[in-house]
């Protein structure tokens, strides 16, 4: 019985691991999507904020000042596509693409102009984790609660926040309309576009955090294009939760322990088959589950005053 | 006194003058008709009243005061409200977050779910306009949504409402109530602006009509004052045939049959939209389909072009059961199809007209061979229906939705009607035309029947059923219910069988 619970234990918390950056993703596309802006370029804020982070502790030798670094590459790189998106009206799609392409080549030339090093950068302090007293000792609970990276914690936070914004505030109502018919929320005097650039800032500034978290949140170093595909698994479980920041925890977690599960198996099955397994169960998801709710009906179109 | 007043409105769009020197006064509490047909401008000048676009030139006064209108908050501040046509409501929302939207109430730090709720039911009581503030508005009927914009306007204090077309979307049992609702608006102390170009509309409930024709100011009158014909005139310019007339006449019962529905059975989300019907159109007839909508009318329409599969029954062209219909097959038959919705069903808003006259007859040898299209022939083709219809066209390479309402639906007929069909189903041919247009679309379904051609006809407005019909048939839940020459028939008995009546009456006697 210990040794099951020790078990179980072990594979939640190393399924928490794997969903924090995943979960950071989702919510960064939840409230981008919900204000009416695509995002595939979530992938390469993360990177951004993964690189931000690492600079900014090498260069004041504080992870925490390292993570305000990674919020604002995050916003910085955000701000391009917001600019590309609301104001030019570019296609979503392309500028996030561009800001991909444009994150991978910049991180990897400061790489080599900084550290002198194609691969990775300099170790440099990382955040560490946090183990909260009496919690970390109780079975189970204690894994999932204790002995993670303060990121978690922000995450949670963060969701929360987000989820009363969206759905118990005045302004979380708005967002919600402009996403789905940004031609109402501008005919009753709504700034369509000034929720539009929040709405996209926000989602650089959490994208940040998450790239944070692969960088400095434990570890403590950038190792090139050490995203690797969480950016995009991200708008898979922003789809799976329903454009819904709860949805998006339960999808990231789902991933995570699909993932956890996998780790183990691959000793008793071909590694191959084993790796495909998290991909299959989320594609068979978004198949089977009917009902699932339609997301805002006008994402990834820009608005345009005189078109409508 | 007048609460509105817009002085020498010009507005252009490139060379084009959407307004030109327009004036335009509208005296609190009465409910006035702003009449034109597409194009005319109606909308653009309630838009720049609104404050959704600004005005070249000209000055508006609210209230006796000059004002300037910027956008549309500055007009919700001024008093004034506006119901779309294409209506402005978030679907997967509440009724009452859509109408709070931009003047939310607060608690605290929160959105006040509960006293928007609150709210709307008293102004629901007050106005006496039913409607349900938890609903969404994805579950709630065409009707009720126009319901919620105008409760919208009410909800911002709006002493003047402008409504869009806004009779274009409801049944005939709606418009009736919507009318209600508008005298009651006024005996409130409202001032209504309607934008249509129904003139039956405008007589029956306004107190006063301007017209507008081009861009220009034509007149105002007074409703007791003028008459459908004249007002028809006026709008339009020169002299129109009335309605009134009719072109139907008897069939010949010789003619072949051209085409054939036999006891059609078509179920969706478990309930039968066609159950059992069974209809015939002979060469050189026009049988129109009259009924509230949604009794099958679509389904109907769907299964005669193969676009739904019957579960049982068939379909028969020139006598011969079609196998396994489809769209493609239908059409190689000879069915040509006049969609009721065009935007949806008719055309492809964003290519140009030239390809737009070419859809779904492109596989044919005239227009591509091995699958390369015939550019020459079909810029030639494209050109020659442009005249033969009167299609106002800058030019064929041109977007289609860059062309009016009345001239899209030229594009949808021209294409069906160029083919040389032998079967022809018009589906709201002239839904949302003006009335020039109407009328070159009546003469040339007309002619086609003329030719031998079986026309079948569905159509809302009564009196195009009337005035085309050579039989009628009225379908009311799924089934034809009655069916005889046009002349049998008066609006009152349509409307009775129309909603059921006529057939319980025979079924089981009333009660």
């Amino acid at each position: 019985m210990t040794e099951f619970l020790a078990g179980l234990g072990t594979l939640l918390s190393g399924a928490i691991r794997i969903a924090i950056p995943i979960c950071f993703g989702a919510l960064a596309c939840t409230i981008c999507e919900r204000g009416g802006i695509v995002n595939i370029g979530v992938e390469g804020m993360m990177l951004a904020g993964s690189f931000g982070g690492v600079l900014g502790s090498y260069l004041t030798g504080s992870a925490w000042v390292g993570l305000l670094f990674a919020i604002l590459a995050g916003v910085l790189f955000a701000a391009i596509h917001a600019v590309l998106t609301i104001k030019y009206k570019t296609g979503h799609i392309i500028s996030g693409l561009g800001i991909n392409l444009l994150a991978s080549g910049l991180t990897t030339v400061l790489l080599v102009s900084l550290w002198d090093n194609r691969g990775k950068s300099d170790a440099v302090a990382s955040l560490g984790t946090i183990n909260i007293p009496v919690l970390k000792d109780i079975p189970v609970l204690g894994d999932i609660l204790s002995g993670h990276s303060p990121l978690f914690y922000i995450l949670i936070v963060i969701g929360v926040v987000m989820w009363i914004v969206l759905y118990k505030t005045v302004f979380g109502l708005r967002v919600r309309v402009v996403g789905e018919n940004p031609q109402t929320a501008d005919s009753v005097g709504i700034n369509v576009t000034a929720i539009q650039y929040i709405c996209v800032l926000a989602c650089g500034a959490i994208a940040g955090l998450g790239g944070a978290y692969l960088s400095i949140g434990d570890i403590g170093l950038f190792s090139r294009d050490m995203v690797a595909g969480r950016g995009y698994i991200a708008m898979a479980v922003t789809i799976f939760g329903g454009w819904n920041p709860i949805g998006a925890f339960g999808g990231s977690l789902l991933f995570g322990v699909a993932q956890s599960i996998q780790f183990r198996l691959q000793e008793v099955a071909p590694v191959q088959i084993i790796q495909m397994l998290p991909y299959i169960l989320t594609i068979l998801v978004l198949i089977l589950v009917k009902n699932r709710p339609k997301g805002p009906a006008a994402a990834g179109k820009s608005f345009d005053r005189e078109a409508g | 006194m007048n609460f509105v007043e817009m002085r020498d409105i010009s507005k252009y769009y490139g060379n084009v003058a959407a307004n030109s020197h327009v004036n335009f006064s509208v005296q609190k509490g009465e409910i006035h008709s702003l009449l034109g047909e597409n194009g005319a401008g109606k909308t653009t000048l309630m838009k720049i009243l609104y404050g959704m676009t600004q005005p070249d030139s000209g000055t508006i006064s609210v209230g006796g005061k000059k004002v300037r209108i910027r956008n549309p908050k500055d007009a919700i501040n001024l008093g004034i409200g506006m119901v779309h046509q294409h209506f402005m409501l978030a679907a997967p929302l509440t009724v009452a977050e859509n109408i709070v939207l931009g003047y939310e109430p607060k608690k605290g730090m929160f959105f006040d779910f509960e006293g928007a709720v609150k709210e709307i039911e008293a102004l629901s009581e007050q106005y006496g306009l039913k409607i349900d503030p938890r609903a969404k508005i994805q579950d709630i009927p065409v009707g009720q949504k126009q319901r919620v914009e105008i409760i919208k306007a009410l909800y911002r204090k709006s002493d003047l409402i402008i409504l869009d077309e806004p009779t274009a979307v409801l049944t005939a049992l709606e418009v009736q109530e919507l009318f209600g609702v508008l005298k009651g608006l006024k005996e409130a102390g409202k001032t209504i602006i309607i934008i249509t170009h129904k003139l039956k509309e405008i007589m029956q409930v306004s107190d006063r009509v301007t017209i507008l024709r081009s861009g220009e100011f034509v007149c105002t009158k007074n409703t007791a004052d003028t008459n459908p014909n004249e007002l028809a005139e006026l709008m339009v310019g020169r002299k129109v045939h009335a309605m009134e007339e009719s072109f139907g006449g008897d069939v010949d019962e010789s003619a072949p049959v051209f085409l054939e529905v036999k006891d059609a059975v078509y179920k969706e989300h478990k309930v039968k939209k066609l159950n059992g019907l069974s209809l015939k159109v002979r060469s050189g007839e026009i049988l129109g389909i009259c009924g509230v909508e949604g009794n099958g009318q679509t389904q109907l329409i769907e299964t005669v072009t193969g676009i739904i599969k019957l579960r049982h029954g068939k379909v028969l062209v020139r006598g011969e059961e079609v196998k396994d219909p489809t769209p493609l097959r239908m059409l190689n038959l000879g069915v040509a199809h006049i969609p009721e919705d065009r935007a949806s069903r008719g055309l492809i808003k964003d290519f140009p007209i030239r390809e737009n006259t070419i859809l779904g007859y492109h596989r044919r040898r005239q227009f591509s061979r091995r699958g390369v299209l015939n550019i020459r022939e079909m810029n030639r083709y494209a050109q020659e229906m442009v005249e033969n219809f009167g299609i106002k066209v800058g030019s064929i390479y041109d977007p289609v939705s860059s062309l009016s309402g009345g001239n899209q639906q030229k594009v949808v007929i021209g294409r069906a009607l160029s083919q040389n069909p032998d079967i022809i189903i018009a589906a709201q041919p002239t839904r949302g035309v003006d009335i020039g247009a109407i009328e070159y679309i009546h003469e040339k379904l007309i002619e086609m029947k003329k030719q031998g051609k079986a026309i079948l006809l569905i159509s809302a407005e009564i009196d195009e059923l009337m005035a085309l019909s050579d039989n009628i048939a009225v379908i009311f839940g799924g089934q034809i219910v009655a069916q005889g020459k046009a002349s049998e028939f008066d609006e009152r008995r349509l409307g009775m069988l129309m909603t059921g009546y006529g057939k319980e009456e025979k079924e089981h006697g009333s009660h």
